[in-house]
């Protein structure tokens, strides 16, 4: 039952595809293309001379354990920034769609987080946390416990992944409340009529009907724990304590901008979107499966 | 935008094609923002003043990392500018870079600009010459670890504050008194590697890295797991672990806590001078670095910390005239003075440091000249030279991870040190085969 437009000769389907192809052909595959070329050597800064090590640089990084343990930094950043914004994102979109008044004002609210940077984001949960001057240290020092994220790395964890949900929340938010808008009234009313409650008709009706909003939440929130949480690590650990929150992307910038290693940097970014595309077809062969449209 | 300033605008251009006829231009690239950032305006303003053959247009390219990156990205593009400048720790990237770099004492003979390479302190233009005593870069700011007090913290904690603590056993002591009178913050630090490990080394007169500190030779290794540095590290992870010494970041976020005054003893930069002493409202003095009586009966020097200017290769000659011109006027004692006692910097020539002990400054300002003191009171060693490691903004990072280690209980000096040192070898080895 496919739709199908078809066009008489090549020009104007060439044509209206066209911006699309240019576009990713000069601001993906070819910056991709240079990166998966860069990573076969090892160049010296200034670009003056540059030496052939074949898979040299991959075989540096994976024999590195500390290269190694950033994937599981990852693996544990990623999952915990994706329920985190996810999760509280359903149940705010479930509670804003209850609302008869004000829902107008709970959505603008909650949306606002989303226009904060995460640069920005980043510096100001650091000025809750600071250990200095923070509020939220300050308070969690008068009930006796002892906050140092600058010392403790899962409690920089924590932070790191808190900062970085945070503004996502809202964006996930508008697309479950959106979503939510669109179940239906008949079935849910028809469940009701069943004698199912609310949270029953929640799990068995709305949940699988928000399916595919869900599965599309989840592929766009990976790809954003993994690439654009950039600025809240930079902002809040750098990486530290240790190497605690020192995530893929993140080693990507300070071996490539900060360490002058090109080489190495290349070939972390083309391990980065292997891994990335990885997943995404995982996610699209196996979880997409269980996803009704 | 108004007419007004359109019109300025179009005026202006109009008339530059005439000045730039006459003038060349040389473009300097610095990393200084604020009061040190004003301080360059006002230098660079002063030499295109003096003269009106050549015109220097100083822009700020961010932080020391961005500098250095926006200069090699410049270079790349075939767009670099004529002077660079260079943090401490970018030196031995950029002098492998030949045929990216001209070296100083080459601008300085071509142009025929008045230069004494005798003129320089030792201690600081070592760090930035080869062995042979040729001069790569131009030393600009430097600095070198002290030690600040915060003498009202003492006397609260019921501690002299004019108590001896020329060496770390002795800072021990007071630490302990410090912590026994109710000071919740007895010692703190920025830039731990930097004054724990790289000043330490030298300090004591023991190797950082083989080859001279990497003067020698692209083929060397990490030595920060010897002896000294391990028992100073143990020391230190043991203050950690009785709340004697307060970790507060890699770089200097210590310096907040000081100048807020939480903390009784500072160990940072005698650049920090400028801050400490516009914001602390208490009493405070600065004291030469501690060393250990354990491992040596007097101390070597100190190294420098800071930047310094690099020419790029690529230029005119009438333009390196220009650079020439310009960086003699920096070293001019006049300039130099100023500039040392304006920001607590090194000044970079024996003469400057006289100008200023004449003027009687030290005086006014006690403590401002232990830095010199601390650095030109004996003849730099190989292991005092400073050091010329590549890739080592990486591995300050690495040594900053396992310090980590060593003050949350998690790992001992001597196992942290080791596994600096393997990490570090390995770039090295990189960096090595990437320059060969």
């Amino acid at each position: 039952m496919e739709k199908r437009v078809t066009f008489r000769g090549w020009l104007l389907p060439l044509a209206l595809i066209a911006p699309q192809v240019i576009i990713s052909a000069v601001f993906f595959f070819y910056p991709a293309g240079q990166a998966v070329w860069q990573s076969l050597f090892i160049p010296d800064p200034f670009g003056l001379s540059s030496q052939f090590v074949g898979l040299g640089n991959f075989e540096f990084l994976l024999s590195d354990k500390f290269y190694r343990a950033s994937f599981v930094t990852t693996a544990v950043f990623s999952t915990l920034v994706t329920l985190c914004s996810m999760i509280p994102a359903l149940f705010l979109a479930v509670i804003a769609d209850r609302l008869i008044k004000g829902s107008g004002v709970y959505r603008t609210l909650l949306i606002w987080p989303y226009a904060v940077a995460p640069a920005v984001a980043g510096v100001l949960w650091l000025f809750m946390f600071n250990t200095r001057v923070g509020v939220v240290s300050w308070y969690l020092g008068r009930l006796g416990y002892d906050w140092n994220h600058v010392l403790n790395g899962t409690e920089a964890m924590g932070l790191v992944v808190v900062a970085s949900a945070w503004g996502r929340i809202s964006y996930n938010f508008l697309f479950f409340f959106a979503a939510l808008q669109s179940v239906p009234r008949s079935v849910i009313e028809a469940a009701a009529i069943d004698g199912a409650r609310f949270w029953r008709r929640f799990f068995t009706v709305v949940l699988p009907l928000l399916s595919p909003t869900a599965f599309f939440l989840l592929v766009v929130n990976v790809v954003y724990a993994f690439f654009e949480t950039f600025g809240v690590i930079h902002t809040i650990t750098g990486g530290g304590p240790q190497q605690a929150t020192t995530i893929l992307v993140y080693k990507v910038f300070s071996d490539g901008f900060v360490g002058q290693d090109l080489g190495s940097s290349s070939a972390q970014s083309v391990i980065l979107l292997i891994v990335v595309g990885l997943l995404t077809v995982i996610q699209f062969k196996y979880v997409e499966k269980r996803v009704h449209y | 935008m108004n007419k007004q300033f359109l019109g300025a605008l179009a005026v202006t251009t109009a008339l530059s094609p005439v000045a730039a006829m006459a003038q060349t231009e040389v473009q300097f690239w610095h990393a200084f923002t604020g009061r040190l950032g004003e301080l360059v305006k006002a230098q660079v303003e002063e030499f295109n003043a003096s003269q009106d053959e050549f015109v220097v247009v100083e822009s700020h390219k961010g932080n020391y990392s961005e500098t250095l990156n926006a200069g090699i990205a410049a270079f790349r593009a075939g767009e670099q500018p004529h002077i660079l400048m260079v943090f401490e720790v970018g030196t031995a990237t950029m002098m492998s870079a030949e045929g990216a770099i001209k070296p100083v004492y080459e601008v300085m003979a071509e142009s025929g600009a008045s230069f004494d390479p005798d003129a320089y302190i030792g201690a600081v233009k070592g760090y930035y010459t080869t062995t042979d005593g040729e001069m790569l870069s131009l030393p600009f700011n430097s600095s070198t670890p002290v030690l600040w007090v915060n003498r009202d913290a003492f006397e609260a904690a019921g501690v002299d504050p004019d108590t001896d603590l020329s060496t770390w056993e002795k800072v021990g002591d007071a630490l302990e008194q410090l912590k026994a009178g109710g000071e919740d913050c007895p010692l703190v630090t920025a830039w731990q590697s930097w004054i724990h490990l790289e000043n330490l080394s030298a300090y004591h007169d023991v190797p950082f890295a083989s080859q001279d500190n990497g003067f020698a030779g692209l083929d060397t290794e990490l030595m920060l797991n010897g002896p000294a540095q391990v028992a100073h590290l143990t020391a230190m992870g043991d203050w950690a672990k009785d709340g004697k010494f307060i970790y507060t970041g890699r770089r200097n976020e210590g310096g907040a806590n000081f100048r807020a005054g939480e903390c009784a003893l500072f160990t940072e930069s005698s650049a920090g001078y400028a801050g400490i002493s516009s914001e602390a409202e208490f009493e405070f003095d600065v004291r030469p670095l501690p060393y250990w009586e354990a491992l040596v009966s007097e101390p070597q020097n100190t190294i420098i910390g800071g930047a310094s200017l690099w020419v790029m290769e690529g230029h005119d000659p009438e333009a390196y005239k220009g650079v020439g011109e310009f960086l003699s006027f920096l070293s001019s004692s006049g300039v130099q003075a100023s500039w040392h006692q304006n920001t607590g910097y090194l000044p970079i020539t024996a003469d400057a440091g006289d100008v200023t002990r004449a003027a009687g400054f030290y005086e006014q300002n006690p403590g401002t000249d232990i830095a010199v003191i601390q650095m030109t009171a004996k003849e730099p060693t190989a292991n005092s030279k400073g050091l010329r490691l590549g890739s080592f903004d990486q591995i300050r990072g690495i040594i900053d991870e396992e310090l980590e280690a060593v003050w949350s209980g998690e790992k001992t000096a001597q196992e942290a040190m080791d596994s600096a040192k393997e990490r570090g070898d390995a770039l090295l080895r990189r960096f090595e085969s990437a320059n060969q």
